[in-house]
């Protein structure tokens, strides 16, 4: 993972200023005098209701979309500087529709880009592999299948392996995973994460699923009518909604939904100072959770009648958490 | 050889050249005017005429202009070939998802790559079925070329009908509707192996 993260696959910079895109059959800009800069291994949501300029915006970065005005760079390197293709060669691009070449093979579909680029066969057919297996799909059973032998879930997988395929420093997803159903969607993101952790590529990521959103970010950029409402981490976002849009559109009152960005570790981190007495009540304990999970997780137990949660890490006892020590660890992020 | 299978052979010449010459003209126009909306109604409208004009009509307004025998013939079938090439094309191409062009786009494709790679592939068996029904129009409007001195099996009907051999007649005849029936059969095998290994259809 962190060899990944110094060597040449580690993700670009991205530095939007005052871009503006106007359709002609609109009266007011798609997108509107915005700025953004995102740093190198950045995972980015942009998040807002459709017709809000963030797919448009996604898609002046690899030029899909020529701004009427303002700059893009990556890594300091202007986008309009080289030809189209070349730049998106080297930005990795998945849509909701998964856009699968029907007539190509799950292989020769993950080696679009490649071959463009002219690398050898043997690279290829490695890179392929490689990339399968990335996204957890085998390579002896997949390789040769065609898009319309599979699911929703595998194809969309196939969409991120050959998004992927030439090592982009950069990867923009545009919805893609608004058609999948929920199960799938969630596995899908808890493998984004992966992904993004392993290769440390910058992602940019559109979605209009504030739970989507909060899940995946490091950054949520909220839009609204084409210009950025406000920008920060999820919980930032959610403790402190800059306007009564952003609240209205995160939910922000809604505690339960802060409870779930909370990890267990960070409320034994708050947790305040409690007699022994208190800790000795082991008859109404529950079975133990792991430090990361979600402070939601802790709650409902807590509901189903535990008094206190033990927290484990490694089989390792952290400590127990209350539903006082919950609340607590609310409070804290809210301030 | 004898005699119905020269004209037999003389009638697939004539189709066949008349065929070629509407896909080379054909496939580039509907190509064209797939990229062009402006280009294509005036186009659209132009086919559409010369669709309804029967076969007969076309052979017989050809004659005054350019004389009788095989050029005249190959000239008229060209134009009754055009049609179904030129709106199938257009149909085929502009059918392709949006969402693929895009994604084809998106990975960096130039334009001609996507053409290449993407459109024309997956165009393939819509373009392909618009052949089909040209050649099978050829074939049967060919007949009426004797008319027009083109020869083929017209020639071969129509010599039957003034000899008064209604044996000769019917052989004709019957040569025609196996012939087309035959190449109708062959590129319909065809079409359906394009659209399999396209993805077009899943069976």
């Amino acid at each position: 993972m962190s060899e990944h993260r110094d060597g040449p696959r580690r993700g670009a910079s991205i530095d939007a200023r005052d871009v503006a895109v106007r359709y002609a059959e609109s009266d007011r800009n798609a997108v509107d005098d915005m700025s953004l800069g995102v740093e190198a291994g950045e995972f980015i949501v942009l998040l807002g209701p459709s017709g809000c300029g963030k797919s448009t915006f996604l898609r002046t970065i690899n030029r899909l979309v020529i701004p009427a005005a303002g700059t893009i760079a990556v890594d300091g390197r202007n986008v309009g500087d080289v030809t189209p293709e070349e730049l998106r060669r080297g930005i990795g691009y998945v849509i909701q529709a998964v856009g699968l070449f029907p007539h190509l093979t799950v292989a020769q579909n993950i080696a679009v880009v490649p071959r463009l680029l002219h690398w050898d066969r043997a690279r290829i057919a490695a890179r392929v592999d490689e990339l399968l297996g990335l996204t957890q799909l085998e390579p002896e059973r997949y390789r040769g299948r065609y898009p319309r032998e599979l699911s929703g879930g595998e194809a969309q997988r196939v969409g991120v392996a050959r998004a992927l395929a030439a090592e982009p420093r950069v990867l923009l997803m545009d919805e893609p995973f608004g058609a999948v159903d929920a199960i799938v969607r969630l596995a899908l993101q808890d493998e984004t994460l992966r992904i993004h952790r392993a290769l440390g590529t910058t992602i940019i990521f559109v979605t209009h699923d504030v739970d989507e959103a909060l899940r995946l970010a490091d950054r949520i950029v909220v839009m609204r009518e084409g210009k950025i409402e406000q920008t920060g981490a999820p919980l930032r976002i959610l403790a402190h909604p800059a306007t009564p849009y952003v609240e209205k559109l995160l939910d922000a009152k809604d505690a339960v939904r802060r409870l779930q960005l909370l990890r267990a570790r960070d409320a034994i981190q708050t947790r305040v100072e409690r007699s022994t007495t208190l800790e000795a009540t082991e008859n109404t304990m529950s079975a133990p959770i792991d430090a990361d999970a979600s402070l939601r997780d802790a709650l409902s137990l807590l509901l189903q009648g535990a008094s206190a949660v033990a927290v484990s890490e490694d089989g390792r006892t952290l400590g127990t958490l209350t539903f006082e020590d919950v609340r607590t660890a609310i409070a804290a992020q809210a301030q | 050889m004898s005699d119905l299978l020269l004209h037999v052979r003389d009638h697939l010449i004539l189709s066949g050249a008349a065929l070629a010459c509407a896909l080379v003209l054909g496939i580039p126009l509907g190509s064209a005017i797939a990229r062009t909306a402006a280009l294509r109604d005036v186009s659209l409208a132009g086919v559409n005429v010369a669709r309804v004009i029967p076969s007969l009509a076309v052979l017989a307004l050809a004659q005054p202009f350019l004389g009788i025998g095989f050029r005249p013939s190959l000239v008229a079938l060209v134009f009754l070939a055009i049609p179904p090439i030129v709106i199938n094309t257009d149909v085929a191409l502009r059918n392709v998802s949006a969402a693929l062009i895009d994604a084809a786009h998106g990975l960096g494709m130039t334009e001609r790559q996507v053409r290449a790679r993407v459109a024309w592939p997956l165009a393939l068996p819509v373009v392909f079925g618009g052949v089909r029904t040209a050649a099978v129009e050829v074939i049967a409007s060919a007949t009426l070329a004797a008319f027009i001195g083109g020869g083929g099996l017209g020639e071969y009907i129509l010599n039957g009908l003034a000899g008064g051999d209604y044996g000769q007649l019917f052989e004709g005849a019957i040569a025609v509707a196996v012939l087309a029936l035959v190449v109708q059969g062959l590129l319909t095998v065809v079409e359906r192996r394009i659209a399999v290994r396209t993805g077009a259809r899943s069976g």
